[in-house]
Order: structure tokens, then C-alpha cells, then sequence
């Protein structure tokens, strides 16, 4: 297979804070909001930049997301950052009414989504975003993978009329796409191509994809892997087009296998293209405090759990 | 100086369209919308510097007008129709299917003269608080007018954003709301007493007016006074005594009209002591 490299871990959040603040050079409509956040979020460089450019909203996300909202009317763009639990599930209410019916173009930006902002706990580890803003009409849903894609990512959602849901984390991971790399919203992105088993993959399960296919490959198994960035609109034409070639499929995601992508895909291939499918995803839990290695080791979406989910699903095909 | 007499002649009819959209559809929310009847009359045939002929979403040097308690939509759909924002016949369609006058006020549908949806209380006052930033990063010295039930209050989002607004100094808004006591349930100091209002606002940094909203005189008077003080650092609230269902003696007094449609007997005895001064729709 092909061989991946990367220099650096980074974290998908700082990716997130260079992304804002070439923003800021580039749109002077860009504007930044955070509820007591910001250093958690990297938006310090930004805020030094453009002071008056940036509202400190406190602890009170419900407030925040409206402000965003009624910052779009006058043409401002704002990148609304918090925790993703804070950012989805504390104001549902307020993205789903201010923001999504109403069409309003505000970037909602979560980090520390999913099991690995680690010893925090439960409390803090939300693995039901990406559902619950999925299910919003009109929203678009988007996991980057890395520092580079996360960064290109925030650019990328400025250029888009409407609202949109970033998600990224807290732990440094491997930092491999190109720093070139164009980010286009609804693109998928083939990593490697394989001929036996389809790996579609989101966030910081991407690089576990491509170690897991790197087992497979001493295994004799060709996987081919998907880097899926935005969960919604999800790139339909590529996964079909895969699938008809690998007549296997494997999702793999730091979120509950409810609402996640995996449940996208198998809703895609249900309809179109029914094919076996296995997805590494936590299933109906909450997480707990631990190392973030530890915690995808527990609840079962690591590497190993790829490789097992690619073996068992080669079996029903 | 302002026609008061040509205000209320506006109010009657408004008041009139509201018995008359709700009884239509048998739904809708009267109580408050005729509380509110001259409030919203006169901004917007009096106070706000707006172009009802040429909507467009920023708004851009003029007076913007944010309704939080969204279930007051056939008095708005009323008053922008009557304005000019749209056609007064589309008043007909009032809560049916395909309209764009939806139950609660909507952007989706893209009727003139709404820039968010409002139904789900609390979430006007952090929309208008953005609005009214907007305005300030674009040196776009108009105004943000909001209104809000007092029952609305109850939603803690609203404190957060009287926070915000007191600590970013937003000195651009005037907002208002409808101290009629009542809400769905009973009397507000039954429900969940707001205690002293407006001790509660000027604690968190407003400055407190107070009006009442059923006198169209004392209406234009105190937004007048309201105007003078905006860009002293502070933003403003009106706490506007109103009664529910005025201007028609059986909905008033009672919380019982908050939601409920007037029958055809009941709408006959309404429209009789509203005078049909525009023409209805």
C-alpha cells in the first residue's frame, strides 16, 4: 500500500486556531466568539490580532450561539468555539431555531469532541455531536483528521453561505495530510486505494484506519481507505463507487455508532447498495476518565478494532 | 410631532386583522398580540427608520426590529403587511398550509420583514445583541428594537444575554417588554414570580424605563426618551405595562386568551367594538 508519513503530532485544535487567524488576515467579516474557552480553543493569536473582532461570551453558550446568529445579519461571519458538548448538546435549542431553520451563517466550532480529551470524563466527552447536528436541516457536518486538514478546513467553511458544524479534539495526533491539500466541503478523499475491503473513516480514526490497513496488508488483505471529512452532504459518489469495487465496507469514528457516520453510510448503501458492512464505533455508552489511548482501547476503536471489524466483515461477504 | 390619532386609527385595524386571522384558522395567540397592538403600531409607523419596500436581510442604516416571543406573529404579520412589507391579502393565509406566514415567525419562507425565527422562547435578546454589534463593526448608527413577554423571562438565555449586552456596552438597543403579568398557565406572579423587574434589569447593567403600552401618547413619548439615551454606553429596556386582549372587553383581564380562538359569535362581538378603519383584508 501506499506508504504515509508524518513529521509531527498536532493537535486538530491548533489546526483550528491557525485556520482563524489567517482567516482574520484574509475576511475582514470574520468574526470570533467563545464561551471562557480560549485558550482550550487556540483562539489567542486571533484574538491579539483582531481584539474588536472577537466577543468573550462567558460561560453561556445558550447566549453565544444567538449572538452569532445575530451577528450574520450585517454580513459578519462568526466562528462560535466551545467544547463540542457545549457547543451541540447544551444548546440545541438555540443552533437548531437561531441558526439552522433561520439559515444563518455561523460556524460552530467544537473542540475536544469524542473519547480522547481524555481524563475530563464522561461529563465532557460528547460522542452524539455529529448526530444530533447532522440530523438539523441544512447543516453541514465536518471531522477533520488532522492539524493540516483541520486548518484547511476552517478556511474552506468561511467560503460556504450557511451554517456549519467543525469538530475537532484535544489530543496531539499524527499530522500527515499535505499542507496543500485543497479542502473542498463534501469531498471525500481516497487515501488508498485496495480491492478487498472498503475503510470509510472520520477524525482521529483516520490514522488508525491507515495502520489498520498496514496489518492487513502483512495479512494479504488490500483495504482501501476514505478519508470522509464531511459527514454531511456526505460524498455519496465515492463510497458507492468504492464499495462496487470492494463489495466490503468498514466505518470507523471517535462518536457513538448512533448517529455517526457509519450510520450515514449504511443508510447510503441500505438504499443504493446493500453490502456488508461492520462499524468501529462506541456503541450505546458513555466514556469515562483515562488516557485517550487507553479509552479508544476500552471502548473498542483502535487499530486492533479495525483490523478485527475488516476480518469479520471479509467473512459475511 | 407625531399623529396619534392616525396611530390608533392603524391600531384598530391591526387589532381587527389579529381577532380576524386567529378566528380564521381557529389558532393563533390573540391575548398578547392585542396588548402589544399599539406598541408595535408605533414603531413602525412612527419610531423606526425602515424601508418596507425594499426588505433585505442586513438591514444596513436602518432600524432593525427582533420580536423574541414569536407567538405574537399575527400582530407582526399584521403590522409589516399594513407597513408594506408585503401584501395585506397574504394576511389570508395566516397558519395554512404553504404560506409563508408560518404559525411562528420564519426566515425560511422568506417573508419580508423577519431576519430569525422566534416560537422557542428566550432567543430574541442574544439575536438582537448580535445585530446590534453588526451594526457597530459596520458604523451603522441605527437602532435594534426587540420585544419580549414578560413569562418569556423565565428562560435563563435571556439573563445571559442582559450580561453580555451590559459588559460589551451595547448602547444600540432598545428593548421592550410586555409587562402584562399574564402567561399561558395563570398570572405571572403565580407561574414563577420575576420578583422586582426592574431592580432585576438594572442590576445586570440596563438602564430601566417604564410605559404604558396601551397609552399610544406615553408609547411615543418614552421610545422618544428611550433614542435620546442610546450611545451613553448602557443598553436600554422599557418594562411596558399592557393588558392582555385590549380592545376587546372578554379577552382582557384573564390569561384564558393567551392561545385561544375566538368562535364566529365571539369574533362578531370583537370586531364590534373594533372599528374597521383601513379596510379588511
Amino acid at each position: 500500500m501506499k506508504k504515509f508519513e508524518y513529521t509531527e503530532k498536532k493537535d486538530t485544535r491548533s489546526g483550528f486556531g491557525a485556520g482563524l487567524l489567517e482567516l482574520g488576515r484574509k475576511n475582514k467579516n470574520v468574526v470570533a466568539l467563545c464561551a471562557d474557552l480560549v485558550g482550550s480553543l487556540k483562539m489567542d493569536a486571533f484574538i491579539k490580532e483582531f481584539p474588536d473582532r472577537f466577543y468573550q461570551c462567558g460561560i453561556a453558550e445558550a447566549n453565544m450561539i444567538g449572538v452569532a446568529a445575530g451577528l450574520t445579519i450585517g454580513g459578519k461571519i462568526p466562528f462560535a468555539g466551545t467544547f463540542a458538548n457545549f457547543a451541540t448538546g447544551r444548546v440545541y435549542d438555540q443552533v437548531r431555531q437561531s441558526v439552522a431553520y433561520s439559515g444563518k451563517n455561523v460556524k460552530i466550532c467544537a473542540s475536544h469532541a469524542g473519547l480522547t480529551l481524555g481524563e475530563d470524563g464522561a461529563t465532557h466527552q460528547i460522542m452524539e455531536d455529529i448526530g444530533l447536528m447532522k440530523m438539523l436541516p441544512g447543516m453541514v457536518v465536518i471531522n477533520p483528521c488532522d492539524y493540516n486538514q483541520t486548518k484547511a478546513a476552517t478556511i474552506a467553511i468561511a467560503d460556504h453561505v450557511g451554517p456549519v458544524y467543525l469538530r475537532f479534539g484535544r489530543p496531539a495526533v499524527p499530522n500527515f495530510t499535505p499542507v496543500d491539500q485543497k479542502f473542498e466541503i463534501g469531498k471525500a478523499i481516497l487515501l488508498n486505494e485496495g480491492t478487498d475491503v472498503t475503510i470509510i473513516a472520520t477524525g482521529h480514526l483516520v490514522w488508525k484506519s491507515i495502520e489498520a490497513a498496514q496489518i492487513l496488508e502483512e495479512k494479504g488483505i488490500s483495504a482501501e481507505i476514505i478519508n470522509i471529512h464531511t459527514i454531511k452532504p456526505l460524498d455519496e459518489e465515492a463510497i458507492l463507487a468504492s464499495v462496487r469495487k470492494t463489495k466490503a465496507v468498514v466505518t470507523a469514528e471517535e462518536h457513538l455508532m448512533n448517529g455517526g457516520l457509519g450510520d450515514s453510510v449504511a443508510q447510503l448503501l441500505g438504499r443504493e447498495l446493500p453490502t456488508p458492512i461492520e462499524m468501529v464505533a462506541v456503541n450505546d455508552k458513555f466514556g469515562e476518565s483515562g488516557k485517550p489511548e487507553d479509552l479508544l482501547a476500552k471502548y473498542g476503536i483502535d487499530t486492533k478494532n479495525i483490523v478485527e471489524a475488516v476480518q469479520k466483515v471479509l467473512t459475511r461477504k | 410631532m407625531a399623529d396619534i390619532q392616525k396611530l390608533k386609527t392603524i391600531a384598530s385595524q391591526v387589532r381587527r386583522d389579529i381577532v380576524r386571522m386567529v378566528h380564521a384558522q381557529n389558532s393563533g395567540h390573540p391575548g398578547g398580540s392585542l396588548g402589544c397592538a399599539d406598541f408595535l403600531t408605533a414603531l413602525y409607523f412612527e419610531i423606526m427608520d425602515h424601508n418596507p419596500k425594499k426588505f433585505e436581510m442586513d438591514g444596513t442604516q436602518q432600524d432593525l426590529f427582533f420580536l423574541s416571543n414569536g407567538h405574537l406573529s399575527a400582530l407582526w404579520y399584521s403590522v409589516l403587511a399594513r407597513s408594506g412589507y408585503f401584501a395585506i391579502d397574504e394576511l389570508k393565509t395566516f397558519r395554512v398550509l404553504n404560506s409563508r406566514l408560518q404559525g411562528h415567525p420564519t426566515t425560511k419562507e422568506g417573508l419580508p420583514g423577519i431576519r430569525v425565527a422566534s416560537g422557542s422562547l428566550g432567543q430574541g435578546l442574544s439575536v438582537a445583541c448580535g445585530a446590534a454589534l453588526s451594526k457597530k463593526l459596520n458604523n451603522d448608527p441605527k437602532i435594534i428594537y426587540t420585544l419580549h413577554g414578560d413569562g418569556e423571562l423565565q428562560e435563563g438565555q435571556n439573563w445571559e444575554a442582559a450580561m453580555f449586552a451590559a459588559h460589551h456596552k451595547i448602547d444600540n438597543i432598545i428593548s421592550t417588554v410586555d409587562y402584562n403579568g399574564k402567561q399561558i398557565d395563570g398570572p405571572v406572579d403565580e407561574v414563577m414570580s420575576l420578583g422586582n423587574l426592574a431592580a432585576k434589569w438594572e442590576s445586570f447593567g440596563w438602564l430601566v424605563l417604564h410605559m404604558n403600552g396601551n397609552d399610544m401618547e406615553d408609547v411615543i413619548k418614552t421610545i422618544n426618551h428611550a433614542k435620546t439615551l442610546t450611545g451613553k454606553q448602557k443598553p436600554i429596556v422599557i418594562l411596558m405595562k399592557t393588558e392582555m386582549g385590549m380592545g376587546v372587553d372578554f379577552m382582557m383581564g384573564t390569561h384564558k386568551w393567551h392561545g385561544s380562538a375566538p368562535n364566529d359569535e365571539q369574533l362578531q362581538k370583537a370586531l364590534g367594538q373594533l372599528q374597521e378603519t383601513l379596510g379588511d383584508y
